[in-house]
Protein backbone atom coordinates (compact mmCIF):
# COMPACT_ATOMS: atom_id res chain seq x y z
CA UNK A 1 0.00 0.00 0.00
CA UNK A 2 1.05 3.58 0.58
CA UNK A 3 0.11 4.76 -2.92
CA UNK A 4 1.57 2.81 -5.75
CA UNK A 5 2.38 4.56 -9.01
CA UNK A 6 -0.52 4.33 -11.39
CA UNK A 7 -1.64 5.87 -14.63
CA UNK A 8 -5.26 5.73 -13.43
CA UNK A 9 -6.69 9.06 -12.22
CA UNK A 10 -8.38 8.05 -8.99
CA UNK A 11 -9.78 11.47 -8.18
CA UNK A 12 -9.99 14.34 -10.65
CA UNK A 13 -9.96 18.04 -9.79
CA UNK A 14 -13.78 18.15 -9.65
CA UNK A 15 -13.88 15.52 -6.91
CA UNK A 16 -15.10 12.79 -9.23
CA UNK A 17 -13.69 9.30 -8.74
CA UNK A 18 -12.50 6.81 -11.36
CA UNK A 19 -15.94 5.23 -11.65
CA UNK A 20 -17.78 8.55 -11.72
CA UNK A 21 -18.86 8.60 -8.09
CA UNK A 22 -18.60 11.51 -5.70
CA UNK A 23 -16.30 11.33 -2.68
CA UNK A 24 -19.05 10.27 -0.26
CA UNK A 25 -21.15 8.23 -2.62
CA UNK A 26 -21.43 4.45 -2.26
CA UNK A 27 -21.84 2.07 -5.16
CA UNK A 28 -25.24 0.76 -6.17
CA UNK A 29 -26.38 -1.66 -3.47
CA UNK A 30 -29.16 -4.23 -3.72
CA UNK A 31 -30.00 -6.67 -0.93
CA UNK A 32 -32.53 -9.48 -1.06
CA UNK A 33 -33.52 -11.57 1.94
CA UNK A 34 -34.38 -15.22 1.42
CA UNK A 35 -34.16 -16.97 -1.91
CA UNK A 36 -32.63 -20.29 -0.89
CA UNK A 37 -35.23 -22.91 -0.05
CA UNK A 38 -33.05 -25.48 1.69
CA UNK A 39 -31.16 -23.12 3.99
CA UNK A 40 -32.80 -21.90 7.20
CA UNK A 41 -32.00 -18.34 6.22
CA UNK A 42 -30.40 -16.70 3.23
CA UNK A 43 -29.59 -13.41 1.59
CA UNK A 44 -28.19 -12.12 -1.68
CA UNK A 45 -26.33 -8.87 -2.07
CA UNK A 46 -25.11 -6.88 -5.02
CA UNK A 47 -22.68 -4.26 -3.89
CA UNK A 48 -21.47 -2.49 -7.02
CA UNK A 49 -20.08 -5.36 -9.08
CA UNK A 50 -19.81 -7.67 -6.08
CA UNK A 51 -22.33 -10.49 -6.08
CA UNK A 52 -22.54 -12.54 -2.93
CA UNK A 53 -24.89 -15.28 -1.78
CA UNK A 54 -25.17 -16.25 1.89
CA UNK A 55 -26.87 -19.27 3.41
CA UNK A 56 -27.38 -19.83 7.13
CA UNK A 57 -28.15 -23.11 8.89
CA UNK A 58 -29.03 -23.49 12.49
CA UNK A 59 -29.12 -23.61 15.37
CA UNK A 60 -28.35 -27.28 14.76
CA UNK A 61 -26.31 -30.16 16.14
CA UNK A 62 -22.58 -29.63 16.26
CA UNK A 63 -20.44 -32.01 14.25
CA UNK A 64 -17.73 -32.87 15.15
CA UNK A 65 -19.17 -33.23 18.66
CA UNK A 66 -16.05 -32.04 20.49
CA UNK A 67 -16.54 -28.55 19.07
CA UNK A 68 -19.80 -28.12 20.98
CA UNK A 69 -19.82 -25.74 23.91
CA UNK A 70 -22.06 -26.60 26.84
CA UNK A 71 -22.38 -22.93 27.82
CA UNK A 72 -23.31 -21.41 24.51
CA UNK A 73 -23.86 -22.03 20.85
CA UNK A 74 -21.04 -21.58 18.43
CA UNK A 75 -20.87 -19.60 15.22
CA UNK A 76 -19.02 -20.96 12.21
CA UNK A 77 -18.44 -18.87 9.15
CA UNK A 78 -17.06 -19.93 5.82
CA UNK A 79 -16.19 -17.22 3.32
CA UNK A 80 -15.50 -18.72 -0.05
CA UNK A 81 -14.75 -17.23 -3.45
CA UNK A 82 -15.91 -19.07 -6.52
CA UNK A 83 -13.19 -19.91 -9.05
CA UNK A 84 -14.98 -17.64 -11.54
CA UNK A 85 -15.40 -14.72 -9.16
CA UNK A 86 -12.19 -12.98 -10.24
CA UNK A 87 -10.37 -12.30 -13.51
CA UNK A 88 -7.94 -15.17 -13.36
CA UNK A 89 -9.31 -18.49 -12.12
CA UNK A 90 -9.03 -18.75 -8.38
CA UNK A 91 -8.12 -22.07 -6.83
CA UNK A 92 -11.27 -23.15 -4.98
CA UNK A 93 -9.30 -24.38 -1.97
CA UNK A 94 -9.52 -21.97 0.96
CA UNK A 95 -6.67 -19.50 0.72
CA UNK A 96 -4.95 -17.65 3.53
CA UNK A 97 -7.01 -14.58 2.71
CA UNK A 98 -10.33 -16.46 2.80
CA UNK A 99 -9.49 -18.00 6.14
CA UNK A 100 -8.75 -14.54 7.53
CA UNK A 101 -11.97 -13.06 6.17
CA UNK A 102 -13.98 -15.97 7.56
CA UNK A 103 -12.49 -15.23 10.95
CA UNK A 104 -13.05 -11.47 10.90
CA UNK A 105 -16.63 -11.85 9.69
CA UNK A 106 -17.31 -14.38 12.43
CA UNK A 107 -15.92 -12.02 15.02
CA UNK A 108 -17.86 -9.10 13.58
CA UNK A 109 -21.12 -11.05 13.85
CA UNK A 110 -20.53 -12.52 17.31
CA UNK A 111 -21.44 -9.38 19.33
CA UNK A 112 -24.77 -9.25 17.54
CA UNK A 113 -25.99 -12.85 17.72
CA UNK A 114 -27.32 -14.16 21.02
CA UNK A 115 -25.94 -17.69 20.86
CA UNK A 116 -26.10 -18.15 24.63
CA UNK A 117 -29.75 -19.06 24.11
CA UNK A 118 -28.76 -22.25 22.28
CA UNK A 119 -26.11 -24.17 24.21
CA UNK A 120 -24.57 -27.20 22.48
CA UNK A 121 -25.59 -26.06 19.03
CA UNK A 122 -23.92 -24.45 16.05
CA UNK A 123 -24.98 -21.78 13.62
CA UNK A 124 -23.29 -22.13 10.25
CA UNK A 125 -22.91 -19.25 7.85
CA UNK A 126 -21.83 -20.02 4.30
CA UNK A 127 -20.76 -17.09 2.19
CA UNK A 128 -20.20 -17.62 -1.50
CA UNK A 129 -18.68 -14.79 -3.48
CA UNK A 130 -19.95 -15.17 -7.03
CA UNK A 131 -18.30 -12.06 -8.37
CA UNK A 132 -15.72 -9.91 -6.60
CA UNK A 133 -14.87 -6.27 -7.13
CA UNK A 134 -13.27 -4.94 -3.96
CA UNK A 135 -14.99 -4.62 -0.60
CA UNK A 136 -16.31 -8.18 -0.53
CA UNK A 137 -15.80 -8.58 3.19
CA UNK A 138 -18.11 -5.67 3.93
CA UNK A 139 -20.71 -6.81 1.45
CA UNK A 140 -20.47 -10.36 2.78
CA UNK A 141 -20.85 -9.20 6.38
CA UNK A 142 -23.92 -7.11 5.54
CA UNK A 143 -25.52 -10.02 3.70
CA UNK A 144 -24.60 -12.50 6.45
CA UNK A 145 -26.38 -10.46 9.08
CA UNK A 146 -29.52 -10.26 6.92
CA UNK A 147 -29.36 -14.04 6.41
CA UNK A 148 -29.00 -14.62 10.16
CA UNK A 149 -32.03 -12.46 10.85
CA UNK A 150 -33.90 -14.35 8.12
CA UNK A 151 -33.01 -17.63 9.86
CA UNK A 152 -34.57 -16.26 13.05
CA UNK A 153 -31.39 -16.31 15.10
CA UNK A 154 -31.94 -13.84 17.96
CA UNK A 155 -29.79 -10.77 17.40
CA UNK A 156 -29.17 -7.63 19.39
CA UNK A 157 -28.87 -5.64 16.19
CA UNK A 158 -28.11 -6.06 12.53
CA UNK A 159 -24.51 -5.57 11.50
CA UNK A 160 -24.10 -3.22 8.56
CA UNK A 161 -20.72 -2.88 6.92
CA UNK A 162 -19.11 -0.48 4.52
CA UNK A 163 -15.54 0.48 3.74
CA UNK A 164 -13.96 3.90 3.65
CA UNK A 165 -10.46 4.80 2.57
CA UNK A 166 -8.00 7.35 1.37
CA UNK A 167 -7.33 8.05 -2.26
CA UNK A 168 -5.32 11.00 -3.58
CA UNK A 169 -5.10 12.38 -0.02
CA UNK A 170 -8.89 12.49 0.25
CA UNK A 171 -11.11 10.38 2.50
CA UNK A 172 -13.64 8.50 0.41
CA UNK A 173 -16.57 6.18 1.04
CA UNK A 174 -16.87 2.63 -0.32
CA UNK A 175 -13.53 1.74 -1.86
CA UNK A 176 -13.78 -0.18 -5.13
CA UNK A 177 -11.23 -2.59 -6.56
CA UNK A 178 -9.11 0.02 -8.42
CA UNK A 179 -9.05 2.34 -5.44
CA UNK A 180 -8.16 -0.55 -3.19
CA UNK A 181 -5.22 -1.55 -5.41
CA UNK A 182 -3.86 1.95 -6.03
CA UNK A 183 -5.19 3.95 -3.08
CA UNK A 184 -3.43 4.95 0.11
CA UNK A 185 -5.67 3.35 2.71
CA UNK A 186 -8.65 1.03 3.01
CA UNK A 187 -10.73 0.68 6.15
CA UNK A 188 -13.58 -1.86 6.33
CA UNK A 189 -16.03 -1.09 9.12
CA UNK A 190 -18.78 -3.23 10.62
CA UNK A 191 -21.28 -1.29 12.66
CA UNK A 192 -24.43 -1.94 14.68
CA UNK A 193 -26.54 1.18 14.03
CA UNK A 194 -29.04 0.94 16.87
CA UNK A 195 -26.48 0.08 19.52
CA UNK A 196 -23.96 2.50 17.99
CA UNK A 197 -21.14 -0.02 18.27
CA UNK A 198 -18.39 -0.95 15.87
CA UNK A 199 -17.82 -4.70 15.47
CA UNK A 200 -15.24 -4.73 12.68
CA UNK A 201 -12.46 -2.27 12.09
CA UNK A 202 -9.50 -3.05 9.93
CA UNK A 203 -7.06 -0.66 8.36
CA UNK A 204 -4.67 -1.26 5.52
CA UNK A 205 -2.54 1.84 4.91
CA UNK A 206 -1.37 4.87 6.82
CA UNK A 207 -3.61 7.61 8.19
CA UNK A 208 -2.96 10.56 10.49
CA UNK A 209 -5.10 10.69 13.65
CA UNK A 210 -7.37 13.32 12.08
CA UNK A 211 -7.74 11.32 8.90
CA UNK A 212 -8.47 8.22 10.95
CA UNK A 213 -11.31 9.96 12.74
CA UNK A 214 -12.75 11.26 9.51
CA UNK A 215 -12.36 7.86 7.90
CA UNK A 216 -14.29 6.11 10.69
CA UNK A 217 -16.99 8.75 10.53
CA UNK A 218 -17.33 8.39 6.76
CA UNK A 219 -17.44 4.61 7.05
CA UNK A 220 -20.09 4.67 9.77
CA UNK A 221 -22.23 6.94 7.62
CA UNK A 222 -21.88 4.41 4.83
CA UNK A 223 -22.95 1.64 7.20
CA UNK A 224 -26.10 3.57 8.00
CA UNK A 225 -26.94 3.70 4.30
CA UNK A 226 -26.37 -0.06 4.08
CA UNK A 227 -28.52 -0.59 7.18
CA UNK A 228 -31.49 1.15 5.55
CA UNK A 229 -31.22 -1.29 2.66
CA UNK A 230 -30.91 -4.31 4.97
CA UNK A 231 -34.02 -3.17 6.76
CA UNK A 232 -35.81 -2.71 3.45
CA UNK A 233 -34.81 -6.21 2.33
CA UNK A 234 -36.21 -7.84 5.48
CA UNK A 235 -39.34 -5.70 5.43
CA UNK A 236 -39.97 -6.68 1.83
CA UNK A 237 -39.73 -10.37 2.60
CA UNK A 238 -41.75 -10.45 5.79
CA UNK A 239 -44.20 -7.58 5.66
CA UNK A 240 -45.05 -7.27 1.98
CA UNK A 241 -48.43 -5.79 2.73
CA UNK A 242 -46.46 -3.06 4.52
CA UNK A 243 -47.41 -0.58 7.17
CA UNK A 244 -48.80 -1.18 10.62
CA UNK A 245 -51.11 -4.06 11.35
CA UNK B 1 -54.54 -2.10 21.37
CA UNK B 2 -54.14 -2.50 17.63
CA UNK B 3 -52.09 0.65 17.19
CA UNK B 4 -49.56 -0.77 19.59
CA UNK B 5 -48.69 -3.56 17.18
CA UNK B 6 -45.73 -2.88 14.99
CA UNK B 7 -43.53 -4.77 12.56
CA UNK B 8 -39.99 -4.99 13.88
CA UNK B 9 -36.62 -6.38 12.83
CA UNK B 10 -33.64 -7.15 15.09
CA UNK B 11 -32.26 -4.02 16.72
CA UNK B 12 -35.43 -1.97 16.42
CA UNK B 13 -36.31 0.02 19.51
CA UNK B 14 -39.91 -0.90 20.29
CA UNK B 15 -40.47 1.51 23.12
CA UNK B 16 -38.79 3.11 26.08
CA UNK B 17 -39.86 3.13 29.66
CA UNK B 18 -40.51 0.79 32.56
CA UNK B 19 -41.75 -2.31 30.78
CA UNK B 20 -41.04 -5.93 31.52
CA UNK B 21 -39.26 -7.61 28.62
CA UNK B 22 -40.95 -10.85 27.59
CA UNK B 23 -40.17 -13.10 24.66
CA UNK B 24 -37.81 -11.99 21.88
CA UNK B 25 -36.93 -8.64 23.38
CA UNK B 26 -34.00 -7.37 25.42
CA UNK B 27 -33.70 -4.43 27.73
CA UNK B 28 -30.86 -2.01 27.06
CA UNK B 29 -30.89 0.82 29.56
CA UNK B 30 -34.51 1.89 29.34
CA UNK B 31 -34.88 0.91 25.69
CA UNK B 32 -36.72 -2.25 24.71
CA UNK B 33 -35.11 -3.79 21.65
CA UNK B 34 -36.45 -6.53 19.42
CA UNK B 35 -34.15 -9.48 18.77
CA UNK B 36 -36.06 -11.00 15.90
CA UNK B 37 -38.23 -10.30 12.90
CA UNK B 38 -41.81 -10.19 14.02
CA UNK B 39 -44.76 -8.26 15.35
CA UNK B 40 -44.29 -6.36 18.60
CA UNK B 41 -47.05 -6.14 21.16
CA UNK B 42 -47.10 -3.74 24.07
CA UNK B 43 -49.24 -4.61 27.06
CA UNK B 44 -49.83 -2.58 30.21
CA UNK B 45 -46.55 -3.55 31.80
CA UNK B 46 -44.77 -5.83 29.37
CA UNK B 47 -43.56 -6.00 25.81
CA UNK B 48 -43.14 -9.01 23.56
CA UNK B 49 -42.41 -9.80 19.95
CA UNK B 50 -44.13 -12.63 18.13
CA UNK B 51 -41.48 -14.07 15.88
CA UNK B 52 -42.18 -14.71 12.21
CA UNK B 53 -39.19 -16.94 11.64
CA UNK B 54 -36.86 -19.30 13.42
CA UNK B 55 -36.58 -22.85 14.65
CA UNK B 56 -38.55 -24.45 17.44
CA UNK B 57 -37.02 -24.06 20.88
CA UNK B 58 -38.57 -26.47 23.42
CA UNK B 59 -40.52 -24.99 26.31
CA UNK B 60 -41.79 -26.90 29.32
CA UNK B 61 -45.42 -28.01 28.93
CA UNK B 62 -45.48 -27.58 25.16
CA UNK B 63 -47.39 -30.20 23.24
CA UNK B 64 -45.19 -31.42 20.41
CA UNK B 65 -45.45 -34.03 17.70
CA UNK B 66 -42.35 -36.17 17.54
CA UNK B 67 -41.05 -38.87 15.29
CA UNK B 68 -39.16 -41.78 16.83
CA UNK B 69 -35.61 -41.77 15.46
CA UNK B 70 -34.03 -44.55 17.48
CA UNK B 71 -34.02 -46.21 20.85
CA UNK B 72 -31.59 -47.60 23.37
CA UNK B 73 -32.51 -50.26 25.90
CA UNK B 74 -33.83 -47.58 28.26
CA UNK B 75 -35.25 -44.79 26.18
CA UNK B 76 -36.40 -43.52 22.81
CA UNK B 77 -35.12 -40.53 20.93
CA UNK B 78 -37.64 -38.34 19.18
CA UNK B 79 -37.13 -35.91 16.36
CA UNK B 80 -39.08 -32.89 17.53
CA UNK B 81 -38.11 -30.55 14.68
CA UNK B 82 -35.72 -28.65 16.92
CA UNK B 83 -31.99 -28.36 17.38
CA UNK B 84 -32.32 -30.79 20.28
CA UNK B 85 -33.68 -34.35 20.27
CA UNK B 86 -36.52 -35.32 22.60
CA UNK B 87 -35.66 -37.92 25.22
CA UNK B 88 -38.45 -40.32 26.12
CA UNK B 89 -37.57 -42.69 28.95
CA UNK B 90 -39.00 -46.21 28.81
CA UNK B 91 -40.50 -45.98 32.32
CA UNK B 92 -42.82 -43.36 30.96
CA UNK B 93 -44.43 -45.89 28.65
CA UNK B 94 -44.09 -49.21 30.53
CA UNK B 95 -44.63 -47.87 34.01
CA UNK B 96 -42.39 -48.02 37.03
CA UNK B 97 -41.88 -51.78 36.90
CA UNK B 98 -40.09 -51.47 33.58
CA UNK B 99 -37.26 -53.91 33.20
CA UNK B 100 -34.65 -53.54 30.54
CA UNK B 101 -34.43 -57.34 29.98
CA UNK B 102 -38.09 -58.25 30.07
CA UNK B 103 -39.62 -55.43 28.05
CA UNK B 104 -38.87 -54.83 24.40
CA UNK B 105 -39.09 -51.16 23.54
CA UNK B 106 -40.00 -51.78 19.92
CA UNK B 107 -43.21 -53.49 21.05
CA UNK B 108 -44.62 -50.10 21.95
CA UNK B 109 -42.89 -47.62 19.65
CA UNK B 110 -40.86 -48.34 16.54
CA UNK B 111 -38.67 -45.87 14.75
CA UNK B 112 -40.71 -43.84 12.32
CA UNK B 113 -43.75 -43.77 14.61
CA UNK B 114 -45.39 -40.45 15.32
CA UNK B 115 -46.01 -39.52 18.92
CA UNK B 116 -47.91 -36.70 20.57
CA UNK B 117 -45.84 -35.76 23.58
CA UNK B 118 -45.43 -33.05 26.13
CA UNK B 119 -42.13 -31.44 27.08
CA UNK B 120 -41.77 -32.49 30.72
CA UNK B 121 -38.50 -30.83 31.45
CA UNK B 122 -35.96 -28.79 29.58
CA UNK B 123 -33.05 -26.75 30.71
CA UNK B 124 -29.88 -25.54 29.09
CA UNK B 125 -27.79 -28.47 30.26
CA UNK B 126 -29.69 -31.46 28.92
CA UNK B 127 -31.81 -32.52 26.00
CA UNK B 128 -35.53 -31.99 26.50
CA UNK B 129 -37.29 -34.74 28.45
CA UNK B 130 -40.65 -35.60 26.97
CA UNK B 131 -43.54 -37.57 28.37
CA UNK B 132 -46.51 -39.34 26.84
CA UNK B 133 -48.11 -40.24 30.16
CA UNK B 134 -51.14 -38.04 29.97
CA UNK B 135 -54.55 -37.91 28.38
CA UNK B 136 -54.50 -37.28 24.60
CA UNK B 137 -50.81 -38.07 24.43
CA UNK B 138 -49.15 -41.14 22.98
CA UNK B 139 -48.72 -42.85 19.67
CA UNK B 140 -50.59 -41.38 16.73
CA UNK B 141 -52.13 -44.17 14.70
CA UNK B 142 -53.77 -42.35 11.84
CA UNK B 143 -53.73 -39.02 10.11
CA UNK B 144 -51.59 -36.95 7.81
CA UNK B 145 -48.52 -35.06 8.97
CA UNK B 146 -48.14 -31.50 7.77
CA UNK B 147 -45.01 -29.53 8.52
CA UNK B 148 -45.40 -25.81 8.99
CA UNK B 149 -43.04 -23.17 10.28
CA UNK B 150 -42.99 -23.34 14.12
CA UNK B 151 -43.22 -19.56 14.29
CA UNK B 152 -46.60 -19.74 12.60
CA UNK B 153 -48.18 -22.13 15.08
CA UNK B 154 -49.78 -19.33 17.17
CA UNK B 155 -51.34 -17.99 13.96
CA UNK B 156 -52.77 -21.40 13.12
CA UNK B 157 -54.33 -21.65 16.56
CA UNK B 158 -55.56 -18.07 16.36
CA UNK B 159 -56.83 -15.88 19.15
CA UNK B 160 -58.36 -18.24 21.72
CA UNK B 161 -58.35 -21.02 19.17
CA UNK B 162 -60.62 -19.30 16.65
CA UNK B 163 -58.63 -20.23 13.57
CA UNK B 164 -58.33 -23.90 14.37
CA UNK B 165 -61.97 -24.13 15.40
CA UNK B 166 -62.99 -22.58 12.09
CA UNK B 167 -61.04 -25.20 10.18
CA UNK B 168 -62.22 -28.09 12.35
CA UNK B 169 -65.91 -27.26 12.18
CA UNK B 170 -65.84 -26.60 8.44
CA UNK B 171 -64.12 -29.86 7.58
CA UNK B 172 -65.02 -32.21 10.45
CA UNK B 173 -61.35 -32.99 10.82
CA UNK B 174 -59.47 -33.61 14.04
CA UNK B 175 -56.32 -31.53 14.10
CA UNK B 176 -53.49 -31.98 16.57
CA UNK B 177 -51.06 -29.08 16.53
CA UNK B 178 -47.60 -29.54 17.96
CA UNK B 179 -45.91 -26.36 19.09
CA UNK B 180 -42.92 -27.53 17.07
CA UNK B 181 -44.70 -26.90 13.79
CA UNK B 182 -45.81 -30.43 13.08
CA UNK B 183 -49.52 -30.87 12.64
CA UNK B 184 -51.47 -34.10 12.33
CA UNK B 185 -54.80 -33.97 10.57
CA UNK B 186 -57.21 -36.87 10.55
CA UNK B 187 -60.59 -36.92 8.96
CA UNK B 188 -62.94 -39.69 7.86
CA UNK B 189 -63.98 -37.75 4.82
CA UNK B 190 -61.12 -37.51 2.27
CA UNK B 191 -62.46 -34.24 0.90
CA UNK B 192 -62.46 -32.69 4.34
CA UNK B 193 -58.92 -33.89 4.86
CA UNK B 194 -57.74 -32.20 1.68
CA UNK B 195 -59.55 -29.01 2.57
CA UNK B 196 -58.14 -28.93 6.08
CA UNK B 197 -54.64 -29.49 4.72
CA UNK B 198 -55.11 -26.71 2.24
CA UNK B 199 -56.34 -24.35 4.95
CA UNK B 200 -53.34 -25.12 7.15
CA UNK B 201 -50.96 -24.51 4.28
CA UNK B 202 -52.74 -21.27 3.55
CA UNK B 203 -52.17 -20.10 7.11
CA UNK B 204 -48.53 -21.13 6.85
CA UNK B 205 -48.00 -19.09 3.72
CA UNK B 206 -50.03 -16.03 4.62
CA UNK B 207 -49.43 -15.77 8.34
CA UNK B 208 -48.68 -12.05 8.18
CA UNK B 209 -51.98 -11.14 6.50
CA UNK B 210 -54.58 -9.46 8.65
CA UNK B 211 -58.09 -10.94 8.80
CA UNK B 212 -56.78 -14.33 7.81
CA UNK B 213 -59.50 -16.19 9.73
CA UNK B 214 -62.15 -14.65 7.48
CA UNK B 215 -60.19 -15.50 4.37
CA UNK B 216 -59.72 -19.08 5.49
CA UNK B 217 -63.42 -19.31 6.26
CA UNK B 218 -64.23 -17.99 2.80
CA UNK B 219 -61.91 -20.50 1.18
CA UNK B 220 -63.39 -23.39 3.14
CA UNK B 221 -66.94 -22.39 2.33
CA UNK B 222 -66.41 -21.64 -1.34
CA UNK B 223 -64.89 -25.07 -1.91
CA UNK B 224 -67.75 -26.67 -0.08
CA UNK B 225 -70.26 -25.36 -2.61
CA UNK B 226 -68.49 -26.50 -5.75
Amino acid sequence: MGGRESTLVLLDENGVRCDGRKVDEPRRIMIKAGGLKNADGSAYIEFGDNKILVGVYGPRDVHPKHMADTDTGILRVRYHMEPFSVGERKNPAPSRREIEISKVIKEALLPAVMLEKFPRTAVDVFIEVLQADGGTRCAALSAASVALADAGIPMRDLVAACASGKVADTIILDVNNEEDQAGQADMPIGYMPNLDQITLLQLDGILSPEEFKKCVETGVNGCKLVYDLQKKALTEKYFQNGGEQ
Amino acid sequence: MDNRRKYVIPGDVITTGPFRPEQNVILDGNKIISTTIGVSEIYDDSVKVISLTGKYIPKINDLVIGKVISHTSLSWELDINSCYVGFLPAQDVFGRDFSAHADELTSKLKSGDLVAARIANFDRTRDPLVTIADRDLGKIDSGDLIKISPSKVPRLIGKRGTMIQTIETATNAVITIGQNGWVVVSCDNPEGLLKAKKAIEMVNEQAHVANLTDQVKEMLESKGES
